[in-house]
């Protein structure tokens, strides 16, 4: 296998060639605007369509009185329309369609709508009153674990940690906003829509409109960008097929970015307790992480930030728990590494002050607390080089030259300090089904639902077909991005390539033993071979799997303005078989980029008066620019597991931002002696503590 | 949609006429503000009198010795001018130091200095704004107003101007040369900018049809000059707070000084109480501190940007340390 291919679409996708989901015009296309409510909380009483239809080029104005009825389903963020609950600020009451989006836009600001407030509650606080414990948090885990006796096991600890950490609401913002053209012929449903997963999206539109899934068509080809905001179908399909349905016409909707933080998911805000017991040697015997986060009342969303405290070190006596309340706020989903990505920044920062407290070196506290085994259920890792990565890190890094005490390091007014932290992120596979042709002449098709949303899916399939064939790659062509391929799982959970390579792998396999039957002579129409692996992915099997790296940060640190500046990055990762060494490092740095965002400057900020986030724009959102992210390296240890799939992949989609946030703000804390425990790392939570006598 | 009337002016009292003749419309210069207020639905002209064409986009030196500045000369052209970088190095910084590289390729001199503020609330037509809608109340008093005023706002308003440029401007005692229908005038960039007081709606003393044609620069003030912003990012972000200052250090006391501060209110700050203080005092560090803390005093922080007021001092104190130490300033990480 070539190790480093370009992007198969590369081309098209630089030179404008590539067609995103709005860029698909149907003859007698309508574009769609939705109007957002304008109160917290509350019911609509009425909608005044007149000066909306008075508007040139209008067409229709969908509200919860005319739209069509969709049947319920379990992710109630997508039953726009159907009654006139406003949940939250931003939820969709109406909808405009016009002739052009210019028209569809003003007539969204000529509809009038009259709603009947109620008192709403937008803000969590650590002891909120609506707070419980649910059963599950995200991804099926159970909300509260209890191991032995934490409490005891704490209270003789010799050296202890207490410290709690927040985290602002996050937004996926991704380049391309959601959008779909979506158009009605013949009682089939034909959609393009910007998704992680099109099989996901047809099957959530069959039970929306009590369809076969076999009418409808999803299309997601390319997609620019998702982070999770996409992992789920969003309002946009169904408002796109909506309101095609009532006009007859084939309709585009794009969300306005303005609009997106309110309805297409975040990370929820979250408050961790983190408690580590230790003994004088910084080896763990307690550990409490303790997590309160808001999710909407339109949906249960937890994210399972303690989850990594179940995964990392040793800790016999332990609990971890979620509890969520749920507020008249924009419902949360899933960000990039969801769970993982704080968690982590909780337990890496703990860490970090559990080293300072013992004494002990911050990567040799890590190495001490390695296990070979997942904790929580004592089952041995298949692959585990954390410790390697630590190792390898700290070597490329210089990390040996590093004076550990605070505030050491100066340079002018500038304050040097260098943070480390592990990154983690467990393996998960889903089935999935897939197709391996060859026509006559020995050329290769194959086909498979996956979804290629920037990370180089389309070329890595190529490349374990041209593998498992036998093959060159350029015999190969590759068919993904369409609800009309072989079904396969959604881009998410850095699942894909681990889940659909594995059904590709298999489809190639049993077409060369298909041709092997034949004596190596291909017959003149072809032969087709499908795969399917749900019988391959064991249910309950006998290793815990995951990727593990090491991430070291060295910022400066301006005692004037408290303006922090990332100087390098540096990532060692432990992630099976990294098939594709360019898409590969493109996926680690760019999580990594987007935890440097995390540490230093993203966050949303809940209006309390009006139950919004404030910041609409990518002006305001603050993303790193260039000029943010230097010195950024990725490296990766040659890690062989057999226990993985066919390949011997793990996924590296969201590992890269996984750790980034804590080991910048221990850097931080390092550079400065002050430690601040709620991010992003701004300049007003530095200053204070900078201005002390030098 | 909004339909609204496009005309390119081919002279400038043809721009002007134009606009006269209809009261709701506006000039449009780069548009990398007004477009994107029209497409949020916070500005809604019935006419653009487009002026990019007019011939207001060179940069001449005048007879005073300082530089008469086009009112459609691009960003990027004022930042690289040789004349600026040598002279008014104040200027070049700050230009730099705004928005993006393809923003000020685009973005104009006149168009900098009439931006609209940042303020979320103004942005976002689903909630009240003063400055937007008169009378609808100011939700950034006590919301979401980290980024707002520290300085000059009132119960009506506390947003803050943005550009980076006026406040080097500002410093340099740069002049505004207007046009309208009664004639020619002139304004001093300081007078130039409003404070909110009850007509928040009022960034500016610009009136109805009135258009900038230049910014003139008197000969560069005898020192040196420097602009530093702190922001949240290092690219592409509003200043927090920002410093514009020239200083003349003559046997170790200050001769001159010009010092204004952006990002703490509605218009350039033009710090002359701190200059007052510093003239004839000790070029220390102790004196910068002072002088910044005396013009700061006023400052009437509200609740998540009192970190504003030691922000703006320490880089006036370190701005103006770097010009009093030639070698020895501080470019920040």
């Amino acid at each position: 296998m070539s190790t480093d291919p370009v992007r198969l679409e590369g081309r098209e996708k630089v030179t404008g060639s590539a067609r995103y989901a709005a860029e698909h015009t149907p003859p007698g296309t309508a574009y769609a605007w939705p109007v957002p409510a304008t109160v917290a909380l509350g019911r609509v009483l009425s909608v005044d369509t007149g000066a909306a239809m008075a508007e040139p080029g209008a067409l229709a104005v969908l509200t919860h009185e005319n739209a069509p009825r969709l049947k319920d389903v379990e992710d109630r963020t997508l039953l726009v329309l159907q009654n006139d609950r406003v949940p939250h600020r931003g939820w969709y009451v109406a909808l405009a369609v016009a002739e052009t989006p210019e028209a569809a836009r003003a007539m969204a600001a000529a509809v009038r709508v009259a709603y009947a407030p109620e008192e709403h509650d937008a803000v969590l606080t650590p002891e909120h009153p609506r707070l419980y414990f649910p059963e599950e948090a995200n991804s099926g885990i159970p909300a509260c674990r209890e191991r032995g006796d934490f409490d005891g096991a704490y209270a003789r600890a010799p050296v202890r940690i207490d410290a709690t950490y927040t985290l602002p609401g996050l937004h996926n913002h991704p380049m391309e906003p959601h959008a779909t053209t979506a158009r009605w012929e013949d009682g089939r449903l034909f959609a393009h829509d910007s998704c992680q997963g099109a099989t996901a999206v047809q099957e959530t539109l069959a039970a929306l409109f009590g369809m076969d899934k076999e009418r409808i068509t999803v299309v997601a080809e390319h997609v620019g960008g998702g982070f999770g905001c996409k992992g789920t179908p969003r309002p946009q399909v169904v408002l796109a097929a909506m309101a095609a349905r009532h006009t007859g016409r084939p309709v585009k909707a794009v969300l306005p970015r303005a609009q997106l933080a309110a309805v297409v998911g975040h990370r929820p805000p979250l408050i961790q307790r983190m408690r580590l017991g230790a003994g004088e040697d910084g080896v763990i015997t307690a550990l409490a992480h303790e997590v309160t986060t808001q999710t909407s009342t339109v949906r249960e969303f937890v994210e399972q930030a303690a989850a990594p405290s179940r995964a990392m070190y040793v800790s016999l006596d332990s609990r971890t728990t979620h509890r969520v309340a749920a507020l008249d706020v924009p419902s949360p989903s899933w960000m990039r590494a969801p769970g993982e990505a704080s968690g982590m920044y909780a337990l890496e920062c703990a860490m970090d002050e559990l080293a300072c407290a013992a004494g002990v070196d911050p990567v040799e506290l890590r190495v001490r607390n390695d296990t070979a085994t997942y904790p929580d259920s004592g089952k041995p890792y298949s692959s585990r080089h954390l410790v390697e990565c630590l190792r390898e890190g700290a070597r490329r890094f210089g990390w040996d030259a590093r004076d550990p005490r605070p505030r050491s390091r100066t340079e002018g007014r500038l304050l040097i300090g260098s943070g480390v932290a592990s990154s983690f992120y467990p393996v998960y596979l889903m089935p999935s089904s897939a197709q391996a042709q060859v026509t006559g002449a020995g050329r290769y098709r194959i086909r498979v639902n996956a979804t290629d949303i920037g990370t180089g899916a389309r070329t890595v399939l190529a490349q374990i077909a041209a593998e498992a064939l036998g093959v060159a790659q350029d015999l190969v062509a590759v068919e993904i991005g369409s609800s009309a391929l072989p079904a396969a799982p959604l881009a998410g959970g850095s699942a894909g390539t681990g889940s659909w390579g594995w059904a590709v792998h298999k489809a190639c396999r049993t077409l060369v033993g298909m041709i092997d039957e034949r004596g190596g002579t291909l017959p003149t129409d072809g032969l087709t071979a499908t795969a399917d692996t749900g019988e391959d992915i064991a249910s309950d099997p006998p290793h815990a799997k995951a990727s593990f790296g090491a991430q070291f940060a060295e910022v400066a640190v301006d005692t004037d303005t408290g303006e922090v500046r990332l100087r390098r990055l540096l990532g060692v990762f432990a992630a099976g078989r990294v098939l594709n060494a360019r898409t590969g490092r493109s996926q680690f740095i760019g999580g990594m980029t987007m935890g440097v965002g995390m540490a230093l400057m993203e966050g949303s900020t809940m209006d309390a008066r009006f139950g919004d986030f404030a910041e609409r724009d990518l002006a305001s959102y603050h993303v790193p620019a260039c000029a943010d992210v230097r010195g950024i390296e990725a490296h990766w240890i040659d890690e062989h597991d057999p226990w993985l799939n066919p390949m011997g992949s793990k996924g590296i989609g969201e590992i890269g931002i996984v750790g980034t946030a804590a080991a910048i703000a221990n850097a931080v804390h390092h550079a400065t002696g002050v430690r601040v425990r709620d991010l992003p790392l701004l300049p007003e939570k530095l200053l204070a503590g900078l201005e002390r006598p030098r | 949609m909004k339909a609204f009337a496009y005309t390119r002016a081919d002279d400038v009292d043809g721009a002007i006429a134009a606009l006269a003749a209809s009261p709701g419309g506006m000039f449009l210069g780069g548009g990398t503000n007004l477009v994107d207020l029209m497409k949020l639905g916070v500005a809604s002209p019935g006419l653009l009198v487009d002026v990019s064409r007019l011939p207001l986009t060179e940069i001449e030196e005048t007879p005073d010795g300082g530089l008469r500045i086009g009112a459609g000369v691009r960003n990027s052209d004022l930042a690289a001018h040789p004349a600026v970088r040598a002279r008014y190095p104040a200027l070049s910084q700050a230009v730099l130091a705004g928005a993006s590289g393809q923003i000020r390729n685009t973005a104009t001199t006149g168009g900098n200095l009439l931006q609209r503020t940042r303020c979320l609330y103004f942005q976002d037509v689903g909630k009240p704004c003063n400055k937007r809608v008169p009378g609808s109340g100011c939700p950034a008093r006590e919301g979401v107003h980290r980024d707002l005023a520290v300085l000059g706002h009132s119960a009506q308003c506390v947003a803050t101007h943005p550009s980076d440029m006026a406040v080097a401007l500002a410093a340099l005692d740069a002049v505004v040369e207007l046009r309208g229908p009664g004639g020619e005038r002139t304004v001093p960039l300081c007078d130039f900018h409003r404070l909110p007081g009850d007509e928040p709606e009022r960034d500016t003393v610009v009136e109805p049809a009135e258009l900038v044609l230049a910014v003139r620069l008197p000969a560069p003030p005898a020192g040196r000059s420097a602009y530093r912003k702190a922001r949240d990012r290092s690219s592409y972000a509003f200043a927090l707070a920002s410093v514009a200052a020239a200083l003349d250090v003559r046997a170790g006391r200050v001769a001159d000084v010009r010092l204004a501060f952006g990002g703490l209110a509605h218009k350039p700050w033009r710090a002359r109480v701190a200059e007052g203080t510093l003239r004839g005092a000790p070029a220390t560090e102790e004196s910068f501190a002072e002088a910044a803390e005396a013009e700061l005093a006023a400052a009437e922080p509200l609740r998540d940007n009192a970190f504003k007021v030691r922000l703006a001092r320490n880089l006036a104190v370190r701005v103006l340390a770097g010009l009093a130490a030639p070698g020895e300033e501080e470019t920040g990480s």
